[in-house]
């Protein structure tokens, strides 16, 4: 579900050398798109687009033939309407789509336990260890085409390269319902053409600078003094891109990669000035967090706000505790005190968010007690709202600043 | 003015009275250090940073009186790099010509007008010999708060009742108490002080050239802007007082225990040392006691693990508890015995952690060293 879809097609081919290039991208085509289409099948071949119609949604999925159009992903949906209306409109419905990914990542298991899932939709699989039990890369990535078209009823594009970097944009080469074969010896003659947006880690403003420099294509870039580019980009980046543009890509594919952070973040229907209703959203949001935080076992030990004005313009605060914690009220308070030291009361936001970062294991963890401490605190009623909404569902108990009248709707 | 001195004498002075001087001083003035030598032949050294004050008083060989001030850390640093040999120092006009054998350096005076006067000494309250209280002091403020933003945990607190000074710290994870025996000047005496816990260790530990330590309080048993001084040898040093809020403590040591264990104090330090060195800061050494021996584990199944097994005299109930390391360590290197005892109720409830004794010896122990556990989850 890139944005980026001006990369040239090239011929879906599965029969070059696959020699060397166990790392396949497996990637679902237009996946919220085409799982909505399985119970819609009428619009079949017509502009869909998914996403909430509100005046500040986004899209989330467009079929194929909506993307041509200009429609694509994290546009606002009244852009998306504006570029095509005829497009059907369906709001998400993200328990059926995680069905489906859930399914779709069990076959990918069934391949090889060497899967990185990176998004619902797509994921990395080194397929070196299968050759002698499935056969090469190129057969596997046919065998898993077929088998969740079978089993799901939607098509997938899948790149096999000698690295995730290249398999990707291999998957995204043959899009859709393609399988692109980068061979190992020709990965320079496959990136060189291509342009630098097509690159990992070149945003539209690396683009543009790179622009300014006169470097068009991969193969313009790599001809570029690593040094240059350094200058131009940073240290990091310009080595990073320089390596990327001869097809060095050492990264591994990494099964289970724990949650980096876990976040909420809230757009007002109306931008907010009022500190009061901001620290209310932090409130509810630190209450997420910290409830998802407990669901999954995490607790985090750097709490972040982040704030958007009106102006879209955003800041990000954030502050590492002395111990990790998965306790709303502690959350709510650094939340509350990065806020307040943002110096943002009476600047009218946009959004808000509330992100817990430095994630550990639970279980793993352990905590110095302190002199006199109680027995039992808030760490232990909170853990008795999670059992309360496990039993009576969401909203069981909750901050009485965050209950709401009942007739809010027609709150003046 | 002028005056002659051993360069020992006054390098050792000058070192003392400097240790109080401020690193970045709010004036001036403040980074000086004021000589003067009064009519009947001695020489005082000050210096004062608004918290706590130092001086020292040496008799002389010869000495003209006067008075001046100069650069504190730079006096210190040229007499202790002085040769051997007696010191003259020669002020003329804004000069101050400090000669030792062949060498000879001009110093600038500070203007001493500008200086601050230094705080009376309170009226003295009593005396204890100066070995046995910087031991003391010694063993409490390893447990004070490090951290500036609880002002009121980096004290140590001074609780004076007749004959008995009680000295406590906290820093939250663990509570030192000490008390010791004093002369009070009046028996009945009685006071509480909060006194800067960095600023007590420093004091106690350098006034231990003379035999016996003066304690001097001022507003006795009073709250707010108290001074404390201490003098011993010729030295005498005052510290503001902190705001006497403490925890009260004395509810939160446990008295009835499940079991305890006692343990030959430097096997248990090389051990604790040893196993600590897989675990981060922060994370727990654990320790198992069974039967006649302790198992200590620190690090978890991620990454690396150590375990070493110690002979150890268990009475009462096995258990499985885990500490800070490095609060352990502080703890063993402070009860001053080759045999320590750590008294347990539950893994969740505050250890002791006392100089062990031999059975039947059922006296209270005059330091106690409490060390809260570190909760293993699941």
């Amino acid at each position: 579900m890139s944005r980026k879809q001006q990369v040239p097609r090239v011929a879906t081919t599965g029969s070059a050398d696959d020699t060397g290039c166990p790392i396949l991208h497996v990637d679902m085509d237009a996946f919220y798109a085409s799982v909505e289409l399985l119970d819609r099948p009428e619009l079949a071949g017509t502009p869909v687009i998914i996403g909430a119609a509100g005046a500040r949604g986004v899209v989330l999925s467009a079929t194929y033939e909506a993307r041509r159009y200009g429609v694509h992903s994290a546009m606002p949906m009244t852009r998306a309407m504006r570029l095509c209306p005829q497009a059907t409109i369906i709001p998400p419905s993200h328990g059926k789509y995680s069905v489906v990914s859930r399914g779709v990542m069990e076959i990918f298991q069934t391949v090889t336990p060497q899967v990185e899932p990176i998004a619902s939709d797509e994921a990395f699989l080194d397929v070196g260890g299968a050759r002698r039990r499935l056969g090469s890369p190129a057969r596997v990535a046919a065998m898993i085409r077929a088998q969740v078209a079978e089993r799901f009823g939607i098509t997938c594009s899948v790149g096999v390269a000698s690295s995730k970097f290249v398999a990707k944009l291999a998957s995204r080469q043959c899009k859709p319902d393609g399988l692109l074969v980068v061979p190992a010896d020709g990965v320079v003659e496959f990136l060189h053409p291509l342009p630098v947006g097509a690159l990992w880690g070149v945003g539209d403003r690396t683009e543009e600078a790179l622009l300014r420099l006169g470097i068009k294509t991969v193969g313009d870039l790599a001809r570029v003094p690593v040094a240059t580019l350094r200058r131009e980009l940073g240290h990091a980046a310009g080595g990073h891109l320089s390596a990327l543009a001869w097809g060095r890509d050492e990264r591994e594919v990494t099964p289970h990669v724990p949650d980096k952070s876990i976040g909420a973040e809230e757009t007002f229907a109306a931008d907010v000035d009022d500190p009061e209703t901001i620290r209310r959203e932090l409130l509810r949001l630190s209450e997420k967090v910290a409830a998802r935080l407990r669901a999954g076992g995490h607790i985090g030990r750097t709490v972040s706000v982040k704030l958007r004005r009106a102006d879209f313009t955003t800041i990000t605060r954030s502050r590492t505790l002395r111990e990790a914690t998965d306790v709303t009220q502690e959350i709510y308070v650094t939340a509350c005190e990065l806020y307040a030291a943002a110096d943002l009361a009476r600047v009218r936001l946009r959004l808000v968010g509330v992100r817990m970062e430095n994630l550990l294991r639970a279980e793993a963890s352990v905590r110095q007690l302190t002199l006199g401490e109680r027995e039992s605190g808030w760490r232990e009623a909170e853990r008795a709202m999670d059992r309360a909404v496990a039993r009576f569902g969401p909203g069981a108990v909750r901050p009485a600043s965050l209950v709401r009248p009942k007739f809010d709707g027609i709150d003046l | 003015m002028m005056f002659r001195v051993d360069r020992d004498v006054l390098a050792e002075a000058v070192a003392w009275t400097a240790r109080s001087l401020p690193a970045r001083p709010s004036v001036p003035v403040l980074a000086g250090m004021r000589l003067e030598v009064t009519e009947d032949q001695q020489l005082k050294l000050s210096g004062f940073d608004y918290e706590v004050s130092a001086e020292v008083t040496l008799d002389l060989q010869t000495g003209e009186p006067g008075l001046v001030l100069v650069s504190g850390r730079l006096l210190a640093e040229i007499t202790r790099a002085l040769p051997a040999q007696p010191v003259d120092l020669v002020v003329d006009g804004a000069k101050a010509v400090v000669t030792c054998g062949s060498a000879r350096f001009t110093l600038l005076t500070m203007p001493v007008e500008d200086y601050p006067s230094l705080p009376a000494m309170p009226p003295a309250a009593g005396r204890v010999g100066s070995d046995v209280f910087a031991s003391a002091v010694g063993q409490v403020a390893v447990a004070a708060g490090r951290d500036d933003t609880l002002p009121m945990l980096t004290g140590v607190r001074m609780e004076i009742d007749g004959d008995t000074v009680t000295l406590a710290a906290t820093d939250r994870y663990r509570l030192a108490v000490r008390e010791l025996k004093w002369q009070p000047d009046q028996p009945e005496f009685s006071a509480i002080a909060m006194i800067p816990g960095k600023t007590l260790a420093d004091t106690a530990k350098s006034l231990t050239t003379g035999a016996e330590v003066e304690i001097a309080l001022s507003s006795a048993g009073g709250t707010g802007e108290g001074m404390i001084g201490f003098s011993s040898g010729g030295r005498r040093t005052t510290t503001r007082l902190l705001d006497p809020e403490f925890p009260k403590y004395r509810s939160l040591l446990p008295t009835e225990f499940s079991a305890h264990a006692d343990l030959a104090t430097g096997p248990f330090v090389e051990a604790v040392k040893r196993v600590a060195l897989v675990a981060e800061r922060n994370t727990p050494v654990r320790l198992a006691f069974r039967g006649g021996e302790v198992v200590l584990e620190a690090g978890s199944g991620d990454e690396a693990q150590a375990v070493e097994a110690l002979p150890a005299e268990l009475h009462g109930d096995e258990i499985n508890i885990a500490f800070n390391h490095q609060f352990l360590l502080e703890g063993l290197g402070a009860i001053d015995s080759d045999v320590a005892r750590l008294s347990f109720t539950t893994s969740t409830k505050p250890a002791i952690l006392t100089g062990g004794k031999p059975e039947g010896d059922d006296s209270a122990p005059d330091y106690r060293y409490l060390i809260m556990p570190i909760r293993l989850s699941g």
